[in-house]
């Protein structure tokens, strides 16, 4: 299903106070296709994600799942946020955290539990349900977080910088899980990050922000083969140059394009 | 990587330690109780040499204590006749109050912590029953309901059940809003927000209320009982300083000790429980 923003502008405050911090934009996912969104900080990346989500009001334009308008949380979709330990909820064991998110789609007892279990193989955690995520190391509860946005099967999941918080080689390893768990549940992925090197690696599109206000720079495809591979992707030429070409977008907007 | 690494060095410092910490925990323990210790034996001392009727010495009082209190057969758990008639009486008042008043205060609690129009509405009523002395209320509570169960249940109630409610109102009004946020994106239904979301997530405040107001409840079911009432173990304490058993006096003093110490402990154990979660550091403190 297709994620459209259409002329979205979002400003917090009011009046003379009003800070602009996306302006205009337009952009749309489309259905199994993996875009990341990346940005200087300030560029309103993860305000546009909020908004995709429903979390969030445009103050002017509109925003559609499909042909739907996103006024509120919309079934079908999920988000995976930054922070796993405010996000996830301590109180519950890994397979409550995943049944919670199941209680919207009334499914018998038996269907949930499947879904938990598959769930829970899908994103390296198997047998693990009865675990509490305060257990549990960063990179583990980002699974949770994962695998709690896949269990409802959505058609779309929308990811806010979500391994900014854990190391070098876990976040590798999580990159690797979610690429592989997007073909596993088709699903259309939004991927916010402020890692450039990340959202070429991800992607088959990136749509690069620049800020005040925030707006889309540029969009670019991402022509690298697929199944990615942590050290193969990233010897091949082609990453190279893109790599180059977001972090210049990114890090030195003014600067005119050398190629 | 680092943190198994780290983990598994304190893992293996540690074992060999168990016997010093299990040493320690004994010495802090003993380093606990001899001042109750030293407390005693003065006032053994101080009832022998006085030889004053009033205070009897600690000895004859726990002596009496086991005449009285304990003496009943295996099937009543050793406990005697007059202690499961009196200690079921009090508990039982106190079970009916102190439930009410939790279960009143964390609902209206719910509702004030999350809604800043009521809260602004009702909140000077709650401070300003919070703030009477819970015992002027006893009079008031007689007048209505007489001397029947039903008085020392509302007392306790009413006693208890301001602490509860601001505690559960502050807590809810200051869940972790991205925890709101992350059930709304999962689109959970309402009674699954309020009773598997906010109330677990504001439990560490209301649990701290809760425990301040057993102690309430406590007090305000043995108050209750000295005031107007014909059974229970307030009613004990009464009857035999007027009739000058103080002997009676004294160990019906001490089962009530007793009874908020064993609450007391109850009440940590299921709040430890409850609370496991909020050791969130988890594997990444290691």
């Amino acid at each position: 299903m297709n994620v459209v923003v259409d002329r979205v502008s979002k400003s917090y405050g009011r009046g003379a106070e009003a800070r602009e911090v996306l302006t205009e934009t337009s952009l749309t996912v489309r259905s199994q296709e993996f875009v990341s969104i990346v940005g200087p900080s300030g560029c309103g990346k993860s305000t546009l994600l909020m908004m995709m989500a429903g979390l969030l009001r445009p103050t002017s334009g509109e925003i559609r799942l499909g042909d739907e308008p996103v006024t509120g949380p919309p079934a079908g979709l999920s988000v995976v946020f930054q922070d796993y330990s405010r996000s996830l909820f301590p109180w519950m064991s890994v397979r409550r955290n995943l049944t919670t998110a199941l209680t919207a789609s009334r499914l018998g007892k038996e269907e949930q539990r499947s879904r938990v279990e598959h769930a829970l193989e899908s994103v390296g955690l198997a047998g693990k349900g009865e675990m509490y995520p305060w257990q549990m190391s960063g990179g583990m509860q980002q699974r949770v977080a994962i695998a709690r946005a896949l269990v409802t099967e959505p058609t779309v999941m929308l990811m806010d910088e979500p391994f900014a918080a854990v190391d070098a080689q876990t976040r590798a390893d999580l990159e690797d899980l979610v690429l592989r768990v997007r073909h596993e549940y088709d699903v259309t992925v939004a991927f916010v990050t402020h890692d450039i090197d990340e959202s070429v690696y991800m992607a088959d599109r990136i749509v690069v922000l620049a800020a005040n206000p925030g707006r889309i720079a540029a969009d670019l495809t991402v022509d690298l083969p697929r199944p990615r591979d942590q050290v193969e992707t990233k010897l091949d030429a082609r990453f190279a140059k893109l790599r180059s070409e977001v972090f210049r977008l990114v890090m030195r907007p003014d600067t005119p394009a050398t190629t | 990587m680092t943190s198994r690494t780290t983990s598994r060095i304190t893992g293996a410092t540690m074992r060999p330690n168990r016997a010093a910490i299990a040493l320690r925990r004994t010495a802090s323990g003993v380093g606990n109780l001899w001042l109750l210790a030293l407390v005693l034996v003065l006032w053994e001392i101080y009832g022998r040499v006085s030889g004053s009727l009033f205070v009897p010495p600690i000895s004859r009082i726990l002596q009496n204590f086991g005449d009285v209190w304990l003496g009943g057969p295996a099937s009543h758990l050793f406990l005697s006749d007059l202690f499961w008639s009196e200690v079921t009486t009090s508990l039982s008042r106190f079970a009916r109050g102190w439930g009410l008043a939790v279960v009143v205060g964390i609902g209206c609690g719910v509702v004030l912590g999350r809604s800043r129009v009521i809260a602004q509405m009702y909140g000077p009523v709650v401070r300003f029953f919070a703030a009477i002395p819970n015992t002027v209320l006893l009079p008031i509570a007689v007048q209505i309901f007489g001397v029947a169960s039903n008085m020392n249940v509302f007392l306790i109630f009413l006693g208890s059940v301001w602490v509860v409610m601001i505690n559960t109102a502050d807590g809810v009004a200051g869940v972790d809003p991205m925890w709101l946020r992350s059930a709304r994106s999962l689109r959970v239904p309402r009674w699954v927000l309020y009773l598997r979301v906010i109330v677990p997530a504001a439990a560490p405040q209301i649990l701290a209320g809760l425990r301040v107001s057993l102690g309430i409840g406590l007090i305000l079911m043995v108050i209750s009982e000295l005031y107007a009432t014909t059974e229970g173990l307030g009613f004990q304490i009464v009857v035999a300083q007027s009739s000058f058993r103080y002997l009676d006096m004294w160990s019906a003093f001490v089962l009530i000790g007793l009874i908020g110490i064993v609450l007391n402990l109850a009440f940590g154990r299921i709040e430890t429980r409850l609370l496991r979660w909020q050791r969130r550091s988890g594997l990444d403190a290691l």
